[in-house]
């Protein structure tokens, strides 16, 4: 019956360095809006947006490392599930021009 | 253990341990009660009180539909009056009522907890059940909706005059009455099953109601921020649905549809998990398949998210996306049907008698098939082109949601009640009330198939003369069903004073549940239990402990 | 049913500290996973009408300001640095730090309020605001191009952009509420090592709140912006 989770937490220095490193994306995504990468810029943005997110889940959130793997299989379903309700919309809204 | 006989002119005596139901005799330790049994009562009462509610609107619908002519009320009033059955039969009773009466009592016993994971938000569930409530009687007292309980747009955003945004913030409230329960389920049976008690060994109810709980938590948000965009177009004319703007009235129905169909999923999994249960013990065997049975019901909840544009087919979504919906439709049905082969199969060589929950299992099987093949019909789209917004649409969900959901949620009922109250309930009154209601049911809406079919729309107020035979049958049928709606109503009151005293498993049945009194103690086992058999052990149950069930 | 020296936060349907700890948590997660199927409807609406109105939704986007959008990004990472940084307080015990890093959490999250506030007031007075006072003559600036677009569908994208931002603007003040009841909470002595339960919690709620915006804020604020 181990009271003991193990770990958590980092370092403050880890997580300030996490912070850091989402400034720096941000400021990233701001600069790479003001270049015109075509149909890439949405791309490149959402890009760094997921791993900004990706970044605060993890680390933030604790889910790497958590005790128990329930915790990433929760948060991809919300995840998954949200991708469907977008997917399967756009296949009604990319098609209807089609003949 | 034998149970008592009780003559009907004597006083019954006291049941004599401490149990949930005497722990404590005032409002306040009901009202503020954080015991999920007394919980799951509190919700039995309010279901019970809005399926009436309901009823009473259904009753006004056939009344009207007796004559071709709208001669009882007015079309507006007509609108008014399906839109409040419609949302209060599926807001406050169907998505609640199995698991939040049944669920709610049975699911810590089942897996052997004191309690469920978060019993003061299981509380606020139910109070914000009552909220919801409150305020759609408040809008049904004060002129009611007209939409329909779909309340498309632009109707409901800015042509009609009608309480939108009050009935909205009613439902909203109500989903999230659901969310917190199916949030509590899903906790409660990832980290509170009893030691031994693995997945493979968790009832089949149990896993219902799982698989139930992940499409509240799923889909519930999605019809609950549709909601919050509807009213917010109506008081601040953020226009997010509106053609005018280039908004897309379709975009309203892919989200409301998003979760309103796998909504009905929430409706039948509970009720099939209870036919499950009620299965096995009536006929005394292990249900057939237990694996699939199991992973089928979590199959039919994910798959249930991915078919919500069949309701779309005709509104203007682009062919190729009501092909792929059509076919995903079709694979929905697979899992639903393998558990009516595992079910029919637990049968085969099984000892089966007939007590009156058994009847309305039996009842569930035949009318949930009948609905669902229909629902195949309607997902075939050169068929639903032609009957879709007609009765039947209105025939196969009645059969999935009252042939079904009902009729699972009433065998369930039976089933358990001496376990909730220990009392029995009468059984010649009982089975004569399941015959009532299947006759009744049947001849309701086994003729809106046929009007459907020959071209009666939905949601008329009027229709052409040559239907009047077929709506008199329909109507005719609604009054049996009412009347075998309003037996149990009485003869469950009467049973907890006159009822014969049930014992711990007056059904010689398998599951945790039975192993503890009736009524069970407030914090459910007196130990903790230790489970170290599988789930439907009918061949390992003691001979003493056999006996036959109550009728054969 | 033995009554050894527990944690007196421990509730008596759970078999032990561990249980009630994962349990509150799993509870958590899914009650984000509403949260994230909540804002996705919205989400949703802005896919399929970027997609069919990209136009307005570039002139729209063009008329926020940018600096602002990007300086409130940094103030809700900041914040979630705190909030990380409070709950390690929280393990250690350091019940003075943990309520410092919960209110440093609380004014930053009222600064993007403010902010926001201000971005709303710019909006009101150029008449973006959607409703009968909505006037837009701005044009998409395509490369240096002026495109016309259909008002209209302009007051489309800041129905969207108002709808969006105003609920994620709910949810900061909710998670500013819940923070400072939680610094009470935390001066008076609630939570130790043993048990922080909901101050992690709640830095759950913080963190997708965050990561809300970290996906509002190119999606609203960087269509198009190179001209």
């Amino acid at each position: 019956m181990a009271e003991h989770e193990e770990h958590t937490t980092h370092s403050q220095g880890f997580y300030i360095a996490i912070g850091v490193g989402l400034l720096i994306g941000t400021i990233t995504t701001v600069g790479a809006a003001f270049v015109n990468l075509g149909p890439f810029n949405p791309v490149i943005a959402l890009l760094i947006a997921t791993i900004k997110a990706t970044v605060v889940v993890l680390f933030f959130m604790h889910v790497k490392g958590a005790s128990e793997k329930l915790t990433g299989a929760v948060v991809v379903s919300g995840f998954f599930f949200l991708a469907i309700l977008l997917s399967l919309s756009l296949a009604d809204y990319l098609t209807r021009s089609w003949r | 253990m034998a149970s008592t006989v009780i003559p009907a002119n004597r006083a019954p005596a006291p049941t004599p341990k401490l149990n949930y139901l005497n722990n404590g005799h005032t409002l306040k330790s009901w009202l503020l009660t954080t015991d999920h049994k007394r919980i799951a009562i509190l919700y039995l009462i309010s279901v019970t009180v809005f399926f009436f509610l309901g009823g009473f609107f259904a009753m006004l619908i056939r009344l009207e539909l007796l004559t071709p002519q709208g001669d009882l009320m007015q079309a507006d009033t007509y609108n008014k009056v399906f839109t409040m059955h419609g949302m209060i039969m599926v807001f406050f009773f169907l998505i609640p009522v199995v698991p939040a009466v049944l669920g709610n009592f049975l699911v810590p016993i089942m897996i052997g907890a004191k309690d469920l994971a978060f019993p003061r938000i299981n509380l606020l569930s139910w109070y914000l059940y009552i909220i919801g409530g409150i305020l759609i009687s408040h809008v049904m007292l004060t002129g009611g909706v007209d939409t329909g309980w779909t309340f498309y747009t632009p109707f409901s955003t800015e042509y009609t005059n009608t309480k939108i945004v009050e009935a909205g913030l009613a439902v909203f409230i109500a989903g999230f009455s659901s969310i917190f329960t199916g949030l509590n389920f899903i906790v409660t049976i990832h980290r509170m099953r009893a030691p031994g008690l693995t997945w493979d060994r968790l009832p089949l109810f149990i896993w219902s109601n799982y698989a139930t709980s992940l499409v509240m938590v799923l889909g519930t948000p999605v019809v609950a921020i549709t909601i919050v965009l509807v009213a917010v177009e109506r008081l601040f004319h953020l226009g997010i649905f509106d053609p005018r703007l280039g908004g897309d009235p379709l975009l309203f129905q892919h989200l409301f549809w998003f979760y309103s169909h796998p909504a009905v999923y929430i409706m039948i999994l509970p009720s099939m998990g209870v036919v499950s249960e009620l299965i096995a013990c009536f006929a005394r065997k292990r249900v057939f398949g237990y694996k699939f049975v199991a992973l089928s019901s979590v199959a039919i909840a994910v798959f249930g998210f991915l078919v919500w544009a069949h309701h779309m087919f005709v509104a203007g979504i682009s062919l190729y996306a009501a092909m792929i919906f059509s076919f995903l439709s079709f694979s929905v049905g697979v899992p639903s049907a393998v558990k009516v082969f595992n079910w029919t199969a637990t049968l085969y060589k099984g000892s089966i008698s007939y007590a009156t929950p058994m009847l309305y299992a039996f009842g569930f099987i035949g009318l949930f098939t009948m609905g669902g093949l229909t629902g195949l019909m309607l997902a075939t789209i050169g068929i639903d082109v032609h009957v879709t917004d007609t009765y039947f649409v209105v025939a196969h969900f009645h059969y999935v949601m009252v042939g079904g959901v009902l009729m699972g949620y009433l065998g369930g009922l039976h089933f358990w009640w001496p376990k909730m109250t220990g009392r029995m309930y009468p059984e010649a009154w009982a089975k004569l009330s399941a015959l009532l209601v299947f006759v009744g049911f049947n001849l309701t809406f086994f003729p809106q198939f046929i009007l459907g079919y020959v071209g009666m729309p939905r949601r008329y107020w009027q229709y052409p003369p040559e239907f009047q035979a077929l709506n008199v049958l329909s109507t005719a049928g609604a009054s049996i069903l009412a009347a075998g709606y309003l037996l149990p109503m009485i003869y469950f009151v009467w049973s907890l004073r006159y009822g014969k005293i049930a014992d711990a498993n007056p059904w010689a049945a398998a599951g945790l549940e039975w192993k503890t009194t009736s009524p069970p103690p407030t914090f459910n086992f007196d130990e903790t239990p230790v489970v170290t058999w599988e789930a439907y052990n009918y061949d390992e149950i003691p001979a003493w402990e056999r006996r036959a069930p109550v009728a054969r | 049913m033995e009554h050894e020296a527990h944690n007196p936060a421990l509730l008596h349907h759970f078999a032990d500290a561990q249980q009630q700890k994962n349990a509150a948590s799993l509870g958590m997660w899914l009650f984000l996973v509403t949260e994230i199927m909540f804002f996705g409807g919205m989400f949703c609406a802005y896919l399929v009408y970027r997609l069919a109105h990209f136009n307005a939704f570039a002139a729209g986007s063009q008329q926020l300001s940018i600096w602002l959008g990007a300086t409130n990004t940094a103030v809700l990472i900041i914040s979630s640095v705190t909030v990380v940084l409070a709950v390690k307080a929280a393990e250690a015990g350091k019940r003075k730090v943990l309520v410092g890093y919960l209110v440093v959490t609380v004014l930053l999250g009222m600064t993007f309020l403010v902010i926001k506030g201000f971005e709303y007031r710019e909006k009101f007075e150029k008449h973006h605001v959607p409703g009968a006072t909505f006037k837009f003559t701005d044009t998409f600036d395509d490369n240096g191009k002026q495109i016309p677009v259909n008002p209209k569908e302009a007051e489309l994208f800041f129905s969207l952009y108002f709808a969006m931002t105003g609920m994620h603007a709910l949810h900061m003040i909710i998670g500013c509420g819940l923070f400072s009841v939680l610094a009470v909470l935390a001066w008076k002595g609630h939570y130790t090592p043993g048990y922080f339960t909901p101050i992690e919690n709640a830095g759950l709620y913080w963190h997708l709140v965050d990561i809300i915006w970290i996906y509002l804020f190119p999606l609203l604020y960087l269509i198009s912006r190179h001209s």
